[in-house]
């Protein structure tokens, strides 16, 4: 093995979504950073859809811009639709998603990272850790190259012994087109690592000139396109419709015809799959009534006709993804670019790790992404990121940065992972979050920037700016409690007119816009500033006040929970001798070994008296340490 | 951890011992004790001092019992906290009902082994002493999963799972429409939302009365002694609790009013209820009396049917049986120590005929026994009716449950958005979780996968 003659601080074994922003937030923290990827023509690339943002997802994406990640301002530049979902909702459950030109989208992303300060890319692919007795060393790569480094972050998504099906025939592969990564996950499990096997699924690719859009409806984006990033201005790219389709029962008819030859169904497949995004054939057999399923039919790019058929992935045959695929409306004449297919690939259980990403068993080592068990491109962006900067201020020498349940999706997903595990395919879901009101995606920045800024990731200028809205909401909120009705006839019309007479001369306009019947836009009426109000102050303004009762409720719940996050758990902590402890809780604690007592809280089975009996044991020791009688 | 506020517990075991002691800590522990007992003559509690006095409801200043307070400043309490210990009788009901006094004079139910926290996190007591208390608090716990025990929480649970259920389908449909605004879902189903929660309210709410009004098992299974006047209903209450409480003389008409008594057979609480004797009377007490005993009739769980088998049977005999007739009950022939005249074929044959004497204490057990198999066959109690809300803690918790669905219901009539009425199911929910242990927002992921087809 020819070891290379740079130490770097940081090498990070991947460049998906995750190994992206772990990099870049590395090296913009002035860490000497290498990428290592098996294919430099892979960067960032979309293995399945061709979109970023959804439920949950939007929020993660714009915490990761709060703190200083690429993800949004690279959907910004390449997206070519964009939604708002939930629009009649609330705002905490509003999001953002976008259409990806693919092709687009990774090429910006590697001339981002090519051209970032501290970073270098080389393709190669990494079969072992390399490690001086216990301490881990660098990175060896499959062409006989030793990087040495002082932390590494893997993040080998669906690639490490990556197992390709397309119906009965399955063959070696990290993504179609791609080779598997093998031998790291070998080394795994000798290390002692708890390797697990899951499973995913991706529809097959469609030639658009095949497929007949006029008898499918159309679903446009929103005008204006909304940016993603707080630093994008506005979307320049053009935009473009999706379409919608269904399947029938025919459809139906050929999936069952088929099932005799599906891996999944013949237990060929032995990997979990993810339950909310199922194959078709999965759905055919689980709902049985159901007499059609809907598909997006959503462009790849703006220059390709390749489009991508939404929850139709499968992993049955060819001979029945072919008339399959025609048997839907419009896509009779249909012709398939790239098959469907399923894949199974290892995973390292997320148990293993700590909140900072980094693993339990072997110091400097971080993981990120696919391999903690997790499926979507923003979930591995947000692991990606937290694992780049916590490997960051690890070679600085500072403090950790690990985000609370209360104050991110980020938090919550980590914490879900590190915590519990996961034995399928981890999605976030806004229904995961507790304080779901608080962690929305307007005030990302609100919660996030601080932070960002703290750790040298969030430049001066964005970081500016952010003040000053700060400041701009602060101001607001005084003026409008300040500001009082006088209340001339024409706007006691408009009282009356709303339900609202029993509005007197002298409310504050705070007061006003309190009740449900009025909205910010409405205040313009009474009051002339408000219609000066930039729209990001005036919504920030807005929410702050009409969710006011909830927002407190949520603020007691965390202030209540604090006690708990912040009880460390010493590692060396033996839960078998802790008297009082049922022999149930003791193994779950063995087994999990999570570092707070807040995690431990939320293990199924770690009961609160169990929690008191801990933090009993928990004084004890400190005591006893202090007075030196151990 | 509530390390500040001041919590409350029983400190004696429940349903044994003639004085049940109720013990607070905090720093509330002293306006706790002026709003819940009434010292005789003027002037506050002295620390370290044992007064008599009254204990009272704190909202309404009702009586609930004598008893003895002491009240013992910090630091020299068993907690180095100002301790209130209320010293009252320990029937079951009356100690609840103090504990329930204290609770809602602000104070907290404690958790397991939070007073032995406290003692030991002020330094009171040494670790060994914390950790063999606790051991002594699990080994309680193990105890209370004893058989009866455990067949009423089951049953309790079975019914709170019932409620979790409805609100856990209603909380995934709003979490469905929430999460998979894409998908294809069918809209109609929120209209069942509604109705999930209000037969979760409507469950919760009987749930809440069965505590209030102890229909069912709070105080045990309610057992009626019926019986023609100076038949030996009062005799054989105190046969069954080995304790002269009624009153009893040979004088018809003795007991006017009622009494109950709690007794244990085999771990199963049960509340035996002398009556007055019921027969036709002109006396207005004692018609008052007999009223009483007919509105208790109607909420017994089960009658035993008391006649005196060294008198022929007469007509008062015959009347009871009528009134009874509807419900479950036991024959039981008394004065099995006389020469009996009445033989078991006048005597209604569709259910069991025991013979006792409670003078002299014969076939009291066999009596026992035949109680204790009408309700529990097999290991199961056999009629839902006897689930109930047993303890102060669960029925806090409910009120709270409640009150959050309550919430949800009015803000659901006006069109709140679902993730406010998330909140509140949630709440509910996690409230609920706090008696059964369980709530974990991936069971509502299982729901909704389950019950939807989701996926793109």
């Amino acid at each position: 093995m020819h070891s290379y003659d740079t130490i770097y601080d940081v090498i990070v074994v991947g460049a998906g979504h995750a190994g992206c922003e772990a990099a870049l937030a590395a090296a913009r923290m002035g860490c000497s950073t290498l990428m290592l990827t098996i294919n430099l023509d892979a960067i960032a690339l979309m293995s399945c859809n061709p979109a970023i943002g959804g439920l949950a997802k939007g929020h993660l994406v714009k915490e990761i811009d709060a703190l200083g990640g690429e993800m949004a301002r690279n959907i910004d530049a390449t997206g070519i639709q964009f939604r708002v979902l939930n629009t009649r909702k609330g705002p905490a459950v509003r999001a953002s998603r976008a259409q990806a030109d693919k092709q687009l989208y990774r090429l910006r992303m590697k001339r981002v990272l090519e051209q970032q300060d501290n970073l270098h890319l080389k393709q190669g692919e990494v079969t072992a850790l390399y490690r001086e007795g216990d301490e881990l060393k660098g990175v060896d790569t499959r062409s006989g190259i030793r990087f040495m480094g002082r932390t590494v972050i893997v993040t080998t998504g669906t690639f490490m012994r990556g197992l390709i099906h397309i119906g009965l025939t399955n063959y070696p592969g990290g993504r179609a087109g791609d080779l598997p990564s093998v031998g790291l996950s070998d080394q795994f499990r000798t290390l002692g690592f708890e390797v697990g096997r899951l499973k995913t699924g991706t529809p097959a690719r469609l030639d658009s000139r095949t497929i007949d859009f006029t008898r499918l409806e159309t679903q446009h984006g929103d005008n204006p396109p909304q940016p993603f990033s707080y630093s994008t201005e506005r979307i320049t790219m053009r935009q473009v419709p999706c379409h919608i389709a269904y399947t029938n029962p025919r459809s139906h008819e050929i999936i069952r015809s088929g099932l005799d030859r599906s891996p999944l169904y013949s237990g060929v497949i032995e990997g979990v799959g993810p339950r909310y995004c199922p194959s078709i054939e999965d759905k055919v057999v689980r709902f049985p009534d159901k007499e059609r399923h809907q598909t997006f039919i959503e462009p790849e790019g703006l220059e390709t006709v390749e489009v991508y058929p939404s929850g139709m992935s499968t992993s049955l045959p060819i001979d029945i993804q072919i008339p399959f695929y025609r048997s839907m409306e419009g896509l009779e004449r249909v012709e398939i670019m790239r098959p469907a297919y399923a894949i199974e690939y290892d995973y390292v259980d997320p148990i293993q790790l700590h909140a900072t990403l980094e693993t339990k068993l072997i110091r400097n080592l971080y993981h990120a992404g696919q391999i903690n068990g997790t499926s979507g491109y923003e979930e591995a962006a947000g692991q990606g990121l937290m694992a780049g900067i916590n490997a960051a201020l690890r070679v600085q020498g500072n403090p950790p940065l690990v985000l609370d349940r209360s104050e991110a999706y980020i938090g919550v997903m980590i914490d879900d992972l590190v915590t519990l595990g996961t034995k399928e395919p981890y999605r976030m879901f806004t229904s995961r979050a507790e304080y779901r009101l608080l962690l929305r995606e307007d005030n990302a920045d609100l919660r996030l920037r601080e932070k960002g800024h703290s750790i040298g990731l969030v430049p001066e200028e964005l970081y500016v700016g952010f003040l000053r809205k700060q400041e701009m909401i602060l101001a607001e909120q005084m003026r409008i409690a300040q500001t009082r009705l006088s209340l001339n006839e024409q706007e006691m019309a408009f009282l009356e007119e709303h339900d609202l007479a029993d509005i007197q001369r002298g409310t504050s306009l705070e007061q006003l816009l309190k009740r449900p019947e009025i909205t910010y836009a409405e205040l313009s009426l009474f009051d002339d500033v408000s219609r000066e109000t930039r729209t990001d102050v005036r919504e920030q303004v807005e929410i702050q006040i009409k969710y006011h009762g909830y927002i407190e409720r949520q603020k007691e719940q965390i202030e209540r929970a604090r006690g708990l996050e912040h009880a460390r758990l010493p590692e060396e902590l033996d839960y078998f001798s802790i008297n009082g402890l049922t022999t149930e809780v003791r193994e779950k604690m063995q087994r999990y070994r999570p570092d707070t007592l807040g995690q431990a809280s939320r293990i199924p089975g770690v009961t609160p008296a169990a929690i008191s009996v801990i933090s009993i044991a928990l004084k004890a020791n400190s005591w006893k340490t202090l007075k030196g009688c151990e | 951890m509530y390390l500040e506020d001041t919590i409350a517990a029983i400190a004696t075991p429940v349903g044994c011992g003639g004085i049940g002691i109720i013990r607070v800590s905090g720093s509330d522990a002293s306006i706790i004790a002026s709003s819940v007992f009434v010292k005789q003559g003027n002037g506050g509690l002295d620390s370290h001092r044992f007064y008599y006095g009254r204990i009272v409801d704190p909202l309404d200043g009702s009586l609930i019992d004598e008893g003895m307070a002491v009240l013992m400043s910090a630091p020299r309490s068993y907690t180095r906290e100002d301790v209130l210990e209320l010293h009252c009788h320990g029937g079951y009901l009356i100690v609840q009902r103090v504990l329930d006094a204290c609770l809602r004079a602000g104070a907290r139910l404690s958790e397991a082994g939070e007073f032995t926290r406290r003692a030991f996190l002020n330094g009171r007591i040494d670790l060994c002493q914390a950790e063999s208390i606790i051991d002594l608090i699990n080994s309680r716990t193990d105890m209370s999963l004893a058989f009866a025990q455990s067949q009423r929480e089951g049953l309790l649970s079975a019914r709170l799972k019932e409620i979790t259920d409805s609100l856990r389908n209603a909380l995934a449909l709003i979490e469905a429409f929430i999460d998979f605004p894409e998908e294809d879902l069918d809209e109609t189903a929120l209209n069942r939302i509604d109705s999930l929660v209000q037969s979760a309210h409507n469950s919760l709410g009987e749930l809440l009365e069965s505590f209030a009004h102890g229909k069912v098992i709070r105080d045990g299974i309610s057992v009626l002694l019926a019986g023609k006047p100076n038949v030996g209903k009062s005799s054989l209450l105190n046969a069954l609790t080995l304790e002269q409480r009624a009153i009893v003389s040979h004088i018809p008409g003795t007991t006017r009013d009622v009494i109950e008594e709690i007794i244990n057979i085999d771990g199963l609480p049960v509340r035996i209820i002398d009556s007055a004797g019921i027969r036709e009377s002109r006396d207005e007490i004692e018609q008052e009396g007999i009223r009483r005993s007919l509105e208790k009739l109607a909420l017994a769980d089960l009658v035993l049917f008391l006649v005196d088998g060294s008198a022929p049977l007469d007509t008062n005999d015959r009347d009871l049986l009528q009134a009874i007739s509807g419900k479950q009950f036991v024959t039981v022939v008394n004065k099995s120590d006389l020469p009996s005249v009445v033989g078991d074929n006048e005597l209604p044959g569709q259910t069991e005929i025991v013979h006792i004497s409670s003078k002299i204490g014969s076939g009291i057990d066999q009596l026992r026994n035949v109680i204790f198999k009408k309700f529990v066959s097999d290991g199961v109690m056999s009629s839902r009716d006897h689930v109930a809300v047993t303890t102060v803690r669960h029925r806090d918790i409910l009120v709270r449950a409640l009150a959050g669905l309550a919430g949800f219901c009015s803000r659901l009539s006006s069109g709140v958005s679902g993730e406010l009425l998330a909140i509140d199911l949630r709440d509910s929910l996690s409230a609920i979780g706090e008696i059964t242990g369980e709530t974990t927002p991936d069971t509502i992921l299982d729901i909704i996968f389950s019950s939807f087809c989701i996926g793109k």
